[in-house]
C-alpha cells in the first residue's frame, strides 16, 4: 500500500496536486463525473484512493456525484468531488443540501469559459458569483482560490480542514490554467501537515441534537450507524434535525448556518500581499490572475508607479474588512480577474466610492497579460 | 393542528412504536392514503429481518413517500428530489457495514431520479429500494407521473394522460436488479415478507408497492376511496416468476403481483474490493475509516 502523503518533490499539474492535497487531508471518498478541465483530478483519485483503502466511484452525472459525496460524509468519511462549470451548475441543488444539513465536504471547480458549454479547454474565473449564490436560499459559503499547483495542494488541505471545522461544503475555485499547468510541487512529511476533523459528539446519544451549536457556532457531528438515530433533512429543521415549518425555525436555522461563518471570519479569511505597505494603488486579484498581477505590480514599480497587490486567497466570505481598510489609505483600486467584473463589484461595494476603481478583465479563454494591467495603471493613475 | 392525546401508561403501545419517532406524529399522509400501510410493512420487515437496526439507515427523496425517513426511528436522511439513491450510494460506500433502505415514491425514483435508479441497479449497489407507486405526484397536488396510466386524469393532464407509463419491474430487471417484486398495500403480509427477504438479500433489491391516492388521483379519476382497494383485491393476479415484460399494469385485465427476480451476482463493493482493494478482502475491514 502506498502512503496517503507522497512526501517529496514533484513536477505536477494543478489537478494532480489537488488530488494529492485531498489525500493528505484525509479524503477517502471521491464521487465524480468526467468533465474538462477537471477530469485529471478524478483520474488521479481513482487510482490513488485504492492505495489508501478509500473508495472512488464515477457516478452517472454530477447531481449523483454531489449526492454521493454528501452521503459518504454522513457515512463518516471525508469526501470530495471535482468538476467544471456545467457540472458545477448541476451540483448546486445538493450543495444547498450540504449547507442546510451542515455536511462537510470539498467541491473543486476547475473553471472554464462559459456560459453553457463555453470553452471547455480554456480557463476563466467567471463562476465566482455562482460559487457565492448558486444554490437557492440565503447562506454563507467558503471558497478558496489557488494560483499555482503548489498552492492548490495546500489549499485543498485547508479546504478540508475548514469544511470539517465549520461543517459545510467548501469550494476550491481554481481554473483550467492552474489545473493544467505543471510546476514544482513539494509535498511535506505527513507529520508536518495539520489535519482537522469534524467535532465529535459526547454525552448521551438519545439526547444528542445534531444541529445544536457548540462554542464556535458549530454542532458536533456523528456518522450514520453510531446509534444516534439521526434525522437529517433539507427541510427547515430545528436543532434536533426535525422539520418545522415555522418562521421562527427558519430564522434560527439560517442564523445558525450564516453566523458560524460570520463569527469566525478571522479564522477563515486568508489574504496575502505584495508591495502593498507603501502602495498608492491597490491591485486586487485572486487565483491565476494573481500571477498576472504580481508581474504587473513589479513592472509598475519599475516605472515609478507605487502599486501593490492584495491577493484574496479566501474569496467567500469576502475579505471586506481588508479592502475597506485599504480604501482609507490608497488613491485607487484595480481588480484583475478573468470575467467582466464579478469580484470587481464586491470590491466596488467595499470601496464605497471613496477612490476610483478600475477593472482589468475579459470574458475568458486565456490568462490576462500583465501589460493590460500596467497600461491601465499608466493611463489611469 | 389537532391536539393529540398523550398515551397513558396503561394504554398499550403499537408493536412498531419503538421504530417510530412518535414525537413527530401526527404524520402528513391523507386519509385513505396507502403509504402508511407500506411504511408499516417496511418497519415490520426491518424488525422481523433480524438485521442490526443500529446499522440500518433509511434514505428518502422528496414527496409524500419521501416523508417516511422523517418518521422512522433509525438514522434517516430526507434528501433532495430524486437523489435518495445516489446519497445512499455514498453512505454505503463510506461504510459498507450499513444496511440501506431507500423508501420513496414513483415520481421521485423514476422521473427525476430515474437515471440514478438504473445505474444503481446496473452496479448492483447493495441496497433495498421500496417504491410506493400511487400513480401520480401527490405532494404537489396530483400531477401526471411516469407511472400514471394512459388517459388517466391529473392536474397537468386535465383531459387525459397522452403518455405511456413505465413497467417498473421490467425496468429494474433490465437494469440488473437482483431482486424484483411487486405487491399492493392491500397484500400486507406478502409485501412484508417480500421486504424482509429483500433486506436480507445482498445486492440491489427493488419492490414496487401499489398504493392508493384517493385525494389527488382517485378524486380526478372517479374512484371513491375504497375503489382502488377493491381493484387491488379483485384484479390481483399473483404470479411469481412472471416474465417482467408482461408486467404492464392493466386495471381492467389484471395486475400481476409476485416476486419476479431473485438471482445472485456480485455487488459493486465486492467487485471493487477484488479489483482495487484486495487487502480488504483478506483483512475484512469494515469501514473506510478503520
Amino acid at each position: 500500500m502506498k502512503p496517503a502523503v507522497l512526501t517529496g518533490e514533484y513536477f505536477m499539474t494543478g489537478d494532480v496536486a489537488c488530488a494529492e492535497g485531498a489525500l493528505a487531508a484525509g479524503c477517502r471518498f471521491f464521487g465524480g463525473y468526467p468533465i474538462t478541465p477537471a477530469t485529471e483530478i478524478a483520474e488521479r483519485m481513482a487510482l490513488r484512493l485504492s492505495h489508501v483503502d478509500g473508495c472512488f466511484i464515477q457516478m452517472e452525472d454530477e447531481i449523483g456525484a454531489m449526492a454521493a459525496v454528501l452521503g459518504a460524509s454522513w457515512g463518516g468519511v471525508k469526501s470530495m468531488t471535482a468538476t467544471s462549470g456545467p457540472g458545477f451548475s448541476l451540483m448546486m441543488e445538493n450543495i444547498g443540501l450540504g449547507i442546510c444539513t451542515e455536511t462537510p465536504c470539498v467541491v473543486v471547480n476547475v473553471q472554464r469559459g462559459g456560459p453553457s458549454t463555453g470553452l471547455p479547454t480554456h480557463g476563466a474565473q467567471s463562476d465566482m458569483m455562482q460559487a457565492r449564490w448558486g444554490s437557492h436560499g440565503h447562506y454563507e459559503i467558503i471558497a478558496l482560490a489557488p494560483s499555482s499547483p503548489q498552492e492548490i495542494f495546500y489549499l485543498t488541505i485547508t479546504a478540508f480542514n475548514l469544511s470539517e471545522k465549520y461543517r459545510l461544503p467548501v469550494l476550491i475555485m481554481t481554473d483550467e490554467i492552474v489545473g493544467h499547468m505543471s510546476e514544482k510541487v513539494i509535498i511535506p512529511e505527513a507529520k508536518l501537515i495539520e489535519i482537522v476533523s469534524r467535532p465529535r459528539p459526547k454525552g448521551r446519544k438519545d439526547r444528542f441534537k445534531p444541529f445544536a451549536p457548540g462554542p464556535n457556532g458549530v454542532a458536533p457531528m456523528p456518522a450514520a450507524g453510531e446509534g444516534y438515530n439521526l434525522h437529517i433533512t433539507g427541510l427547515t429543521h430545528d436543532e434536533k434535525g426535525y422539520p418545522v415549518m415555522a418562521v421562527e425555525t427558519q430564522t434560527e436555522m439560517v442564523a445558525r448556518i450564516t453566523e458560524k461563518i460570520q463569527r469566525n471570519l478571522d479564522d477563515i479569511i486568508r489574504t496575502d500581499d505584495f508591495l502593498l505597505d507603501d502602495a498608492e494603488i491597490a491591485v486586487i486579484s485572486y487565483g491565476v490572475s494573481v500571477r498576472t498581477s504580481m508581474a504587473a505590480v513589479a513592472e509598475a514599480r519599475k516605472l515609478g508607479i507605487k502599486a501593490g497587490l492584495l491577493r484574496l486567497v479566501t474569496i467567500w466570505p469576502f475579505p471586506e474588512h481588508q479592502i475597506c481598510k485599504l480604501a482609507d489609505r490608497v488613491k485607487g483600486f484595480v481588480t484583475v480577474e478573468i470575467n467582466l467584473g464579478q469580484i470587481h463589484r464586491e470590491v466596488e461595494r467595499c470601496v464605497g466610492g471613496k477612490v476610483p476603481i478600475f477593472l482589468v478583465g475579459h470574458p475568458g479563454g486565456t490568462i490576462i497579460h500583465p501589460d493590460s494591467v500596467v497600461n491601465l495603471l499608466k493611463e489611469a493613475f | 393542528m389537532q391536539e393529540i392525546p398523550k398515551p397513558s401508561k396503561k394504554q398499550p403501545c403499537h408493536p412498531l412504536d419503538d421504530l417510530i419517532r412518535t414525537d413527530r406524529i401526527p404524520h402528513i399522509w391523507c386519509p385513505g392514503c396507502g403509504i402508511g400501510t407500506v411504511f408499516s410493512s417496511c418497519l415490520a420487515a426491518l424488525k422481523g429481518s433480524g438485521i442490526n437496526l443500529g446499522k440500518t439507515v433509511m434514505v428518502s427523496g422528496i414527496g409524500c413517500s419521501g416523508r417516511a425517513a422523517g418518521y422512522v426511528k433509525l438514522d434517516s436522511f430526507h434528501t433532495t428530489h430524486g437523489r435518495a439513491i445516489p446519497f445512499a450510494t455514498g453512505l454505503k460506500l463510506a461504510n459498507p457495514e450499513l444496511n440501506i433502505v431507500v423508501f420513496s415514491g414513483d415520481g421521485d425514483l423514476f422521473a427525476i431520479g430515474g437515471n440514478h435508479f438504473i445505474h444503481a441497479a446496473r452496479r448492483n449497489m447493495d441496497m433495498t429500494v421500496i417504491c410506493v407507486n400511487n400513480l401520480n405526484y401527490g405532494m404537489t397536488g396530483g400531477q401526471v407521473a411516469a407511472t400514471t396510466p394512459y388517459l388517466a386524469k391529473s392536474t397537468t393532464t386535465p383531459v387525459g394522460n397522452p403518455e405511456t407509463p413505465f413497467n417498473l419491474p421490467l425496468m429494474a430487471y433490465a437494469c440488473g436488479a437482483t431482486y424484483v417484486a411487486r405487491w399492493t398495500m392491500l397484500h400486507t403480509r406478502d409485501l412484508t415478507d417480500s421486504i424482509t427477504e429483500a433486506i436480507g438479500k445482498k445486492g440491489f433489491s427493488f419492490i414496487e408497492a401499489l398504493s392508493p391516492c384517493p385525494v389527488n388521483y382517485g378524486r380526478r379519476n372517479k374512484q371513491k376511496p375504497l375503489d382502488m382497494l377493491k381493484v387491488y383485491q379483485k384484479k390481483a393476479i399473483i404470479k411469481n416468476d412472471a416474465d417482467p415484460s408482461t408486467l404492464d399494469i392493466d386495471f381492467e385485465k389484471g395486475i400481476i403481483l409476485g416476486k419476479f427476480v431473485d438471482v445472485d451476482r456480485p455487488t459493486f463493493i465486492e467487485h471493487y474490493d477484488k479489483i482495487y482493494r484486495p487487502s480488504r478482502l483478506q483483512e475484512n475491514v469494515p469501514g473506510l475509516n478503520s
